[in-house]
């Protein structure tokens, strides 16, 4: 097992002590591609924390590869180089004077030799599709908003770790800048066998990439199976307020109204030929 | 006569290299009660115009004339600031005090009301917004949609005739994105202030009275959502957000099935079954 | 944690102290603290000191967060009292080692100064535990303001202050969030000597800086976008009164500054 967590409860040591997870437990498999929806404050950003030890539980254990990261505080930068970790508008974390020097900041940490460096950067940023002699000697802050994420995101990937965790990452971004970041991902998930955690409030996004998605609502988890078991919940996730993806709302309204036809379908052309043979049929 | 009328307008920004202008020949007229949704991608220009109609900015050529009142003279800016008001994207970075009722009443205290009419006001305002009972709260410690219908409060509180929203919802989760859409229609419908909401999410069009599409600076197509929301190779083109439902609608019809021109989930189930 | 610094130290009662005008408790403050530098005698202190203390009893301010408030300055207080001890000299020798002496001159002039000092900082933290931060900005503003004759900028400063105390939370948070993010990338922000503990802020340092010229860009053209033109015209949503307990704040503190004077 890459990452269990057990009996996870974390409670904020600030002035409103706020319980973010209650008694958390899950397991996460290599090459498995999570999705984690739920509402702000549900507990999301605080859950994937602890896989990279940024936050410590105040109860439970947190074990990544075997080893008990909630406890020896020594190791966190070996747990790092495993679990990476982008954060909501990463791009706000950027900070050197050129893109080679930013995505370098995390090999460099490590305490890689500079060739090695080198071919990671290189590597990250083809991955980014952002051309290496075109760009690595350009401000980061000279390009646009869709760059500056992708130089960001390349900054974790050049970690090289084995979990690479997103939060929130298409927030903002355009048609363009979405589906090219939902290719990176797919390419990471099945060519370069990565293990992904999604954290997205696009419930479309979820539903097209994940293996398995997770639902959590006031800092437990609710709901977690494959896509196809999670969204065929429609009575429970609306209860919390949640949406389903728009097509599979529009399928389980058709449904109702009388029309035979699977409501298990993310892609929007087969679902919209599933309505048709419906339609054809009725 | 028109609220606003946007006449011919292009704008370069001076420290801008790029030969094209952020905006070429506008031409748009506005009128008092309008819920106008100006959509466009990154780059289309829409913030640049939303600036041009609060005065943030002048236009190189053309004319906006607000009420009577051509943008272009400076006798007129403050003024025509307290009937354009406006909303930004980023939430954090709009609100100027630290409680939410002292926030409110900036505007207010910049046009020289009294004390007594400022209280009222930012009481009524906040009401309208629905965060009554929040004048003592420290904006850092609301959510996203609270915040940004602070904002909102901030300027309805300088009693406009017209709202300029920037992309208010797009640093918003989809519970804040509700919020605030449903406080920007209560105040058209309801209290019937002039709404010119931008956005570049096409789903947030619905309700308009007129869209607006604009791409590269230019405005591309204008009508009534239905329709626009037919042009669904044109919008995906310029990079827009479809709503899955109009393009489900658009396959079904390309398969040559009949659909009304629909612009929601709703719709679109009551048209074909 | 950042998130944890709490600024200023205003701590909110129903108290006849807090409920006094922020003006008055401005002017109060400044009255006492010119008294403080009047006194000759330590009679004077042990005065000011019962004041000082039916005065906490008064704002219901729990003794305990008082001293808190004194610790950051314990320091200097102990500086004070150490340099007047071994080099002020006069009077009798009280003891002597190779070169260092402690005259009494010393000790007393030691003592003297630490206790002005101790009452000083009291004075202060009582206004601003008493005190919001925001009433105190106002506070500032209209006690500066007869000092805009000589272009002193009252309304403006009071301005800064308010969006300094609006943004500090804002930007401590999104500290908190770079230097998480740094650290997801190896980053290191706890070990090392100095220079390289200095040398490891840079990542995060220069993001914030970034991010707080965008939100001052930002905010700058939301305050424009909201007709504010500077201070000349604007009006105020919260209006100070005096009442007449001020006024009798006010002739308590004028007979105690005199008294003490004369003691």
């Amino acid at each position: 097992m890459l990452i269990e967590v057990d009996n996870v409860t974390h409670i904020y040591n600030d002035e409103n002590n706020v319980t973010a997870l209650k008694d958390i437990n899950l397991d996460i498999d290599k090459g498995e591609f999570i999705g984690i929806v739920g509402h702000t404050g549900s507990g999301k950003s605080t859950l994937v924390q602890l896989f990279n030890g940024l936050i410590i539980p105040s109860s439970g254990t947190v074990k990544v590869n075997s080893k008990n990261i909630s406890s020896e505080k020594r190791n966190l930068k070996e747990t790092r180089r495993h679990v990476g970790l982008v954060f909501q508008y990463p791009e706000h974390q950027l900070f050197e004077e050129s893109v080679y020097k930013d995505i370098a900041f995390g090999p460099k940490n490590l305490g890689l030799d500079e060739a090695e460096i080198e071919n990671r950067v290189k590597e990250v940023m083809e991955l980014v599709g952002l051309g290496y002699s075109e760009f690595k000697d350009r401000s980061p802050f000279n390009l646009s908003g869709g760059q500056q994420r992708r130089v960001a995101i390349a900054g974790v990937l050049a970690l090289k770790p084995e979990v690479l965790v997103l939060d929130e990452p298409s927030a903002g971004l355009d048609p363009q800048g979405r589906k090219r970041l939902a290719d990176l991902l797919k390419y990471l998930y099945e060519k370069l066998d990565m293990t992904i955690i999604l954290i997205s409030h696009r419930m479309e996004e979820i539903a097209e990439l994940a293996s398995r998605v997770i639902v959590m609502h006031q800092g437990k988890i609710v709901l977690d199976g494959s896509p196809k078991e999670v969204f065929a919940n429609e009575k429970k996730l609306h209860k919390l307020a949640l949406d389903l993806p728009q097509i599979t709302e529009i399928l389980h309204r058709l449904k109702e109204k009388g029309l035979n036809l699977e409501t298990e379908i993310f892609s929007i052309s087969k679902a919209s030929d599933e309505i048709i043979k419906a339609l054809r049929s009725h | 006569m028109s609220l606003i009328k946007i006449d011919g307008v292009d704008f370069s920004y001076q420290t801008d290299s790029s030969e094209r202008p952020a905006l070429q020949n506008i031409n748009l007229q506005i009128e008092a009660g309008d819920f106008a949704v100006i959509i466009g991608g990154n780059g289309s220009g829409k913030s640049t115009l939303a600036k041009l109609l609060n005065v943030l900015l002048v236009p190189t050529n053309g004319d906006i004339i607000v009420d009577g009142l051509n943008t272009k003279n400076p006798d007129n800016t403050w003024k025509v600031r307290q009937k354009v008001g406006m909303v930004f994207q980023n939430p954090d970075n709009q609100l100027v005090a630290s409680i939410v009722e002292d926030d409110v009443a900036f505007g207010p205290e910049n046009l020289g009301i009294p004390s007594d009419q400022i209280r009222q006001r930012v009481d009524n305002s906040l009401e309208m917004v629905g965060m009554a009972g929040f004048q003592k709260f420290a904006p850092h410690k609301l959510s996203g949609g609270q915040k940004q219908r602070v904002a909102i409060a901030g300027v309805i509180a300088m009693e406009p005739d017209c709202i300029v929203l920037d992309e208010p919802t797009a640093m918003l989760d989809p519970q804040g994105r509700k919020e605030v859409m449903e406080t920007i229609e209560y105040l058209n419908k309801e209290k019937g202030i002039t709404i010119v909401h931008i956005t570049h999410f096409m789903e947030e069009a619905v309700a308009a009275d007129k869209v607006i599409v604009m791409n590269q600076g230019e405005i591309i197509q204008q009508g009534k959502p239905r329709s626009i929301f037919r042009l669904v190779d044109k919008l995906k083109e310029v990079n827009l957000d479809i709503p899955v439902a109009v393009e489900v609608a658009e396959y079904l019809r390309k398969n040559d099935i009949a659909v009304d021109d629909i612009l929601t989930i709703d719709e679109l189930v009551n048209s074909i079954c | 944690m950042l998130k944890d610094i709490t600024i200023g130290q205003y701590i909110a009662r129903e108290s006849i102290i807090h409920s006094l005008d922020a003006r008055m408790k401005i002017i109060l403050t400044t009255i006492l603290i010119i008294a403080l530098f009047t006194i000759n005698t330590f009679n004077g202190f042990g005065i000011f000191s019962i004041f000082i203390l039916i005065v906490i009893l008064l704002s219901k301010i729990p003794f305990v967060k008082v001293i808190k408030g004194l610790k950051p300055i314990l320091f200097l207080i102990l500086l004070t009292l150490l340099i007047h001890v071994f080099l002020t000299k006069g009077g009798t020798v009280l003891w002597s080692w190779r070169f260092l002496s402690i005259e009494s001159e010393g000790v007393y002039t030691g003592f003297f100064m630490v206790s002005r000092i101790f009452i000083l900082i009291l004075f202060t933290s009582l206004l601003t535990l008493t005190t919001s931060p925001l009433q105190l900005t106002d506070g500032i503003e209209y006690v500066l303001s007869p000092l805009k004759r000589f272009g002193v900028p009252a309304a403006e400063l009071s301005m800064m202050m308010t969006i300094a105390l609006r943004f500090i939370p804002t930007l401590l948070e999104e500290a908190e969030k770079i230097m998480k993010a740094q650290q997801a990338r190896g980053a290191d922000f706890e070990s090392g000597n100095i220079i390289n503990r200095a040398k490891s802020l840079i990542p995060l340092l220069v993001p914030l800086f970034i991010s707080a010229f965008r939100r001052a860009d930002d905010l700058a053209l939301a305050m424009e976008s909201r007709c504010y033109r500077g201070g000349e015209g604007r009006t105020r949503l919260h209006q100070l009164e005096y009442r007449y307990y001020d006024f009798i704040a006010l002739s308590i503190v004028l007979v105690l500054a005199v008294t003490v004077y004369f003691f």
